[in-house]
């Protein structure tokens, strides 16, 4: 949809600094939102339109005379453009937030649009779904849960065959679900996980963007940790919405019954594992979608063993050589940025669930194309989205904790002076690269004589005339390692007024006991 | 950063892992008052740390759907008519014809016309109008599915069907797609406009209702079976095959 629409963006009236402001704003807020836990609400998921933009797609305020004029038309009309014709002006009136009310107050309104939406005359159907796309996006509840009526219908079209129609249902799905808890009470038990995954066979990536983009809502609802992702979907999903007299049912099935066997037996992770596999198929708007559900199903620890055994790593290595390899061609990335962040923070959580005696057997996690791969990764963003070190550098810390076979690969392809390079950026993003140094010292003087001579002291020594006492601290047991494996480095640093730098701190609470440490260890060997 | 230039042909070259060096760790190493210990970092979904990768997803969803509203460009073309048999619908844009040979012809049962919106519908459509061995089996066991995707249930009879349908799912009473069979019989071969009696036209409330009394206004003579070679590449129609062909040669 990205690259479809992307020729169509309308020029904004207003000039580029005042696009820069506006962003900033939007930031702003997004974060603001965030830390309230806001973020998933309707409000923030469409921008105010500017009001310059105007000409046709202009909202228009119709009143109720006008808007049961349009609704009469459009069902009872004789002629077939008139009734298409009178559709598009109630749309155009739906997208003001005064026309919504009015249509909703209206007796038989919302009756009237679903059967035109669900009658034989695709161009009415086809209208009458935009109109419930405009209603479901209004940030009035009323309006919103006003189109509840349709959600059957929405849901029984997904398994059709009519891609535009379909995506405009996902989205108006979408947007629904995104609504309120109440909201998603009813569409869960119209199975509504169950139709979106009959939606993730279609050909058309259109579709499949939609769908990940209306799962990915789903999946970062309030309750989807402890109820939508354990208990729905196939078989246990049912189960939790039967009463308890039915469960007498369950017991004589041979499917199984328990709760976390739902969303993630079925086949729609297999598809999505599918649909961000690399190679000459690979919709990078479509792998972003389910990137992000992958991430909140991730998150919520379900199955993760499940999806270990389905290949997830694999897969997510595998994607990360190949957004390392299109970092390097293109200039224009905007999608690989996107889809970046929530492969970091799927492979880096991930690694977290795998027991410690498996971690050998996964040879992704041990081709030094990865780290490659997230060092040609994190120089992009330095130029193009900073914000993302952070989370790229998280990944190389649960790479490396574990891994000799990764921190010789940092030391054998040269990598440690461009990970010194970026210690001066943020406070974050130094103790970060800190622990990573860390990692790799702790594990031996072998290690450590590959460090050695080096910048690594002359960089030490720079951070510790910093305030930040996490940075100051990390120094400290980076130092304390290096003095133990690499003794010439404490005459080195004895030289160069390591002392010195040290006392600084010396009042510190949280410091003091370690830096007393270092001083006996440097001036006594 | 300055990335050593082999960096980028090592990516493009074979896999390989690095012989890795020795670990020879001295057990003072991250003693006290040290703290140190390599250790996996796992982040809730919901932490700081998260901040700014989720507000640029949400500045990426604010475009995306921005774009999704706006009125799509169409494929315009000159007006031509839809070829299926006995319909007259006329378009002038590729996106619209598709659509409504979807909806319209594209799960559409070739015994009485009905087009139903995916295969699933008409399969059971078939199934519980068109399929008498269906009528027999129903008589002694549970038949008829639940019409919600996933749902296993079955039922005695199609009211109790509803009812399950209205309480657990939340399905609307009058969900139009499921209708009970009406008494007339099998499609005539005289018989009426496809568009008319396929999904009814809802000028009224959405009842249950059965087939119109009055007979239609144009009748056609020819088969409304759509012909195997029309093919829009998904749902040409399907029918309840009979097996009084196979008996023919003795």
């Amino acid at each position: 949809m990205w690259s479809r629409r992307q020729g169509r963006l309308s020029t904004l009236a207003c000039g580029v600094e005042e696009l820069r402001c506006r962003r900033r704003e939007r930031e702003a807020a997004l974060r603001k939102a965030r830390r309230e836990q806001q973020l998933v609400s309707k409000r923030l998921l469409r921008e105010d339109a500017p009001e310059e933009a105007g000409g046709q797609s202009a909202a228009v305020l119709l009143g109720e005379a006008e808007v049961q004029q349009f609704l009469r038309l459009a069902q009872r009309g004789t002629d077939e453009k008139e009734r298409e014709k009178a559709l598009v002006s109630l749309r155009r009136g739906l997208q003001h937030p005064e026309t919504q009310q009015t249509f909703i107050r209206l007796e038989g309104s919302m009756r009237t649009l679903v059967g035109l939406l669900t009658s034989n005359r695709a161009l009415l159907q086809l209208e009458a779904a935009r109109c419930l796309h405009e209603l479901s996006h209004s940030e009035q509840s009323a309006v919103a849960e006003a189109c509840l009526p349709a959600t059957s219908y929405l849901l029984t079209y997904l398994s059709g065959h009519s891609s535009e129609f379909i995506e405009l249902c996902l989205y108006t799905l979408g947007n629904l679900i995104v609504e309120s808890e109440a909201v998603r009470k009813q569409l869960l038990p119209q199975g509504i996980v169950p139709a979106l995954v009959a939606c993730i066979q279609s050909p058309h990536v259109a579709v499949l963007e939609a769908l990940g983009y209306a799962l990915s809502q789903l999946l970062q609802s309030k309750e989807a940790p402890e109820k939508i992702i354990p208990e729905n979907l196939g078989f246990g999903y049912f189960l939790a919405v039967f009463e308890r007299s039915h469960w007498y049912l369950c017991g004589s099935c041979s499917q199984p019954t328990s709760a976390g066997s739902s969303l993630l037996d079925s086949s729609l992770l297999q598809h999505m594992l599918r649909l961000m596999q690399p190679g000459p198929k690979l919709n990078l708007g479509v792998a972003v979608e389910f990137a992000w559900c992958l991430h909140y199903i991730i998150c919520s620890q379900v199955n993760n063993a499940m999806l270990l055994s389905h290949g997830a790593l694999p897969t997510l290595a595998m994607l990360l050589l190949d957004m390392a390899g299109a970092a390097q061609r293109m200039d224009d990335a905007g999608l690989e940025l996107q889809l970046a962040c929530p492969v970091f923070r799927c492979l880096s959580n991930l690694l977290t669930e795998v027991p410690v005696e498996a971690m050998g057997e996964q040879m992704e996690l041990r081709d030094e194309r990865i780290v490659a791969a997230l060092f040609i990764l994190l120089q992009f963003f330095l130029q193009k989205q900073p914000t993302l070190l952070s989370e790229g550098l998280w990944l190389l810390n649960n790479l490396t904790a574990n891994s000799p076979t990764l921190c010789t690969s940092l030391l054998s392809l040269d990598l440690i002076e461009p990970l010194l390079q970026l210690l001066p950026l943020s406070n974050v993003i130094s103790v970060l690269v800190l622990t990573v140094l860390c990692n790799i010292v702790e594990k031996g003087p072998a290690y450590c004589q590959r460090l050695w001579p080096g910048p690594l002291l002359s960089c030490l020594l720079n951070t510790l005339v910093l305030s930040d006492i996490e940075v100051v601290g990390q120094s400290l047991e980076l130092l304390q390692l290096l003095f133990l494996y690499q003794p010439e480095a404490a005459q080195a640093f004895l030289q160069q007024s390591g002392l010195q730098a040290l006392e600084r701190h010396q009042e510190e609470t949280q410091l003091r006991d370690r830096i007393l440490a270092l001083q006996q260890t440097a001036i006594h060997g | 950063m300055l990335l050593p230039t082999a960096l980028y042909s090592r990516l493009a070259g074979a896999p390989g892992a690095a012989e890795p060096l020795p670990v020879e760790r001295n057990p003072a190493a991250g003693a006290a008052p040290f703290l140190f210990t390599p250790r996996l970092v796992r982040f809730p979904r919901d932490h700081e740390f998260f901040e700014d990768g989720d507000v640029q997803r949400h500045l990426y969803l604010q475009d995306m759907l921005t774009q999704v509203s706006e009125t799509p460009e169409k494929s315009m073309v000159p007006e031509f008519t839809c070829q299926v048999a006995g319909c007259c619908q006329v378009f002038a844009a590729l996106e619209d014809y598709q659509h409504h040979y979807h909806m319209s012809h594209g799960n559409t049962c070739s015994l009485c016309s009905r087009a139903f919106p995916s295969g699933h519908l008409l399969d059971v459509h078939i199934l519980e109008w068109h399929d008498s061995l269906f009528q027999i089996l129903a008589q002694r066991q549970d038949m008829y599915q639940c019409l919600v995707e996933g749902c296993p249930e079955k039922f005695r009879t199609s009211q109790d069907r509803k009812d399950h349908m209205v309480r657990l799912h939340l399905y609307p009473a009058d969900f139009r797609f499921d209708k009970p069979k009406t008494n007339r019989g099998p499609a005539m071969p005289a018989a009426a406009d496809p568009p008319a009696r396929a999904l009814k036209d809802d000028s009224d409330a959405m009842e249950i209702c059965s087939e119109p009394a009055a007979p239609p206004p144009c009748r056609r003579t020819y088969s409304h079976r759509i012909p195997s070679t029309v093919c829009f590449g998904q749902g040409a129609a399907r029918g309840f095959k009979s097996t009084k062909k196979r008996n023919k040669h003795p």
